[in-house]
């Protein structure tokens, strides 16, 4: 059997080009208008493939990176040291942070001795590479839980985010240690 | 003898069919735009009101609230011209049309025509043709080379398919023997619709209709690919409302036409029966219902068209136009004298 070059059609869709002169009857056009208004006219009565955006989300797949969110553990204490190590790492230089020391009764709100007293991202700069949550150590970071787009917004200053837009909600790390126990 | 109840009773039409008018050329911007969306796997407008259904008003508002600009052309009078021409022509036609045979108000019977003149058809194709002043004045006001080949364009479209158009007309008016309105339609009750017996002359009219309302495929005037905007590049505000607003009204107003000639108008199988068991009132408000349903069945029919077919070529149009629409209507003509003559 010789296949030849030109015989071979990958996709299977394959079709030669003609340009043979139109009959009579092509060149009323007619037939194909019908033909084409009767494709038309089933997309017509389709199911749309719309994603009513706020209301409704596309569903992201378990690695999607969208905007940060700083974990808290089980008992609801957050996980970041403010070690620097995410702004060390960022290529982008979207980070910064100030360290704090924990003071006595503050134990129910940071897990270790230091941690972040300010915490910003700058949204417009980060490119959402993801080097932050691998080079976090205390898995403090995490682009993957929250599954959002950052919105959008009027003034550049709004795109800085601090803690308390990045900070896991509270209820939702009660939500996971309920699941957890 | 006119009295003022005459006055009142016309300028009560009137003022009702110019604000039906309105109402459909702004909603079929809405339709327009849902139409194209459910064509195309989308849902359109469903942001303002329930629908979309106040995205007519947020539009008009915006262009409302848009700067006014001016080309530096020195035909600063023409380029207003422009548009109040294409509006006005659009809404002239409606003049004529028979939107019901009649009412019984108060005992006195009332037309629902603004006026019944014995030449209404020729007083349409009239009016139609004055349309293309709109077009080429403000193409030519706007001192822009694109505006002004659209213009052209869009003047030499309309006047080729304004022949057709006439030709296929007059095998219609063989058969009717009337140039008025009001009574083709009232030939064709029941269903004794004109395209029934005319379905050639229906389609060249059809065809014409969509170039004489510079719709795709026939939208050269205004090709954004090629002419950016065509004769409304330059025009900005209300001015390009009134130009986009002028394009829906002609939209309905064909519509109204069509329905009229050849889809036997406000006749709808059954009035007989409704006039003479339950009444004139109700027979023909049924009757403006039915008119009204057959215009918005012509209305989805242009959208549908236009988000099918692509625009024609230009050598393609006048081919279509000159050696294909017209020698087409003749041969027409000429069958439809034939049968006139072995039938009666």
């Amino acid at each position: 059997m010789s296949t030849s070059i030109q015989n071979i059609s990958l996709s299977g869709r394959k079709k030669e080009v003609s340009n043979k002169e139109m009959t009579f009857m092509e060149s009323l056009y007619l037939v194909a208008i019908v033909k084409g208004l009767m494709i038309t006219i089933k997309h017509f009565f389709r199911k749309k493939v719309t994603i009513h955006y706020p209301e409704q989300t596309r569903e992201m797949s378990p690695v999607y990176r969208g905007r940060h969110m700083l974990k808290r553990d089980e008992q609801g204490r957050e996980n970041c040291t403010a070690c620097g190590l995410c702004a060390l790492s960022c290529p982008a230089e979207a980070i910064t942070m100030k360290a704090a020391e924990r003071k006595k009764g503050e134990e129910h709100l940071y897990r270790e001795e230091k941690y972040a007293e300010i915490y910003e991202i700058n949204m417009l700069r980060c490119i959402f590479c993801g080097l932050c949550e691998e080079a976090c150590p205390k898995d403090a970071i995490y682009l993957t839980v929250s599954k959002e787009l950052v919105p959008a917004n009027y003034d550049r200053e709004d795109f800085i985010f601090g803690k308390d837009k990045l900070v896991m909600p509270l209820e939702m790390a009660i939500a996971n240690s309920k699941s957890v126990n | 003898m006119l009295d003022s109840t005459f006055f009142i009773e016309k300028g009560i039409i009137i003022l009702v069919v110019f604000a039906v008018t309105m109402l459909f050329a702004m909603y079929s911007t809405w339709a327009e735009r849902k139409v194209a969306a459910f064509l195309q796997d989308r849902v359109g407008p469903n942001r303002a009101g329930f629908g979309g259904l106040l995205q007519p008003l947020a539009d008009g508002l915006k262009l409302f609230s848009k700067e006014e600009f001016f080309p530096n052309t020195p035909n600063r009078f023409l380029f207003i011209v422009g548009p109040a021409i294409a509006m006005s022509t659009a809404l002239m036609t409606s003049a004529v049309l028979p939107w019901g045979d009649k009412l019984v108000i108060f005992g006195k019977e009332v037309i629902l025509q603004a006026t019944d003149i014995d030449v209404a058809l020729l007083y349409v194709f009239g009016v139609i043709s004055v349309g293309v002043y709109g077009i080429m004045i403000g193409g030519w006001a706007s001192n822009n080379k694109f505006s002004l080949m659209g213009a052209v364009r869009a003047s030499s479209q309309m006047i080729s398919y304004e022949v057709a158009m006439g030709l296929s007309i007059i095998a219609l008016l063989m058969m009717t023997g009337t140039l008025s309105l009001k009574e083709i339609s009232m030939q064709q009750s029941e269903w004794r619709w004109n395209v029934l017996y005319q379905p050639v002359s229906f389609l060249i009219f059809l065809i014409c209709a969509f170039a004489e309302t510079n719709r795709t495929p026939f939208d050269l005037a205004e090709c954004e690919s090629e002419l950016i905007g065509g004769y409304h590049t330059e025009y900005s505000s209300m001015k390009m409302g009134f130009y986009l607003f002028a394009e829906y009204a002609n939209m309905f107003i064909s519509s109204a036409i069509l329905a009229i000639l050849f889809f036997g108008g406000y006749n709808y199988p059954g009035m007989q029966w409704m006039t003479e068991n339950v009444g004139v009132n109700a027979a023909n408000v049924l009757g403006i219902i039915a008119l009204l349903i057959k215009i918005c069945c012509f209305i989805f029919f242009y959208m549908w068209v236009r988000w099918t077919i692509p625009r024609f070529r230009y050598d393609q149009l006048m081919n279509l136009g000159w050696r294909i629409l017209i020698p087409l209507a003749i041969i027409n003509i000429m069958i439809t004298g034939v049968c006139i003559l072995a039938f009666k």
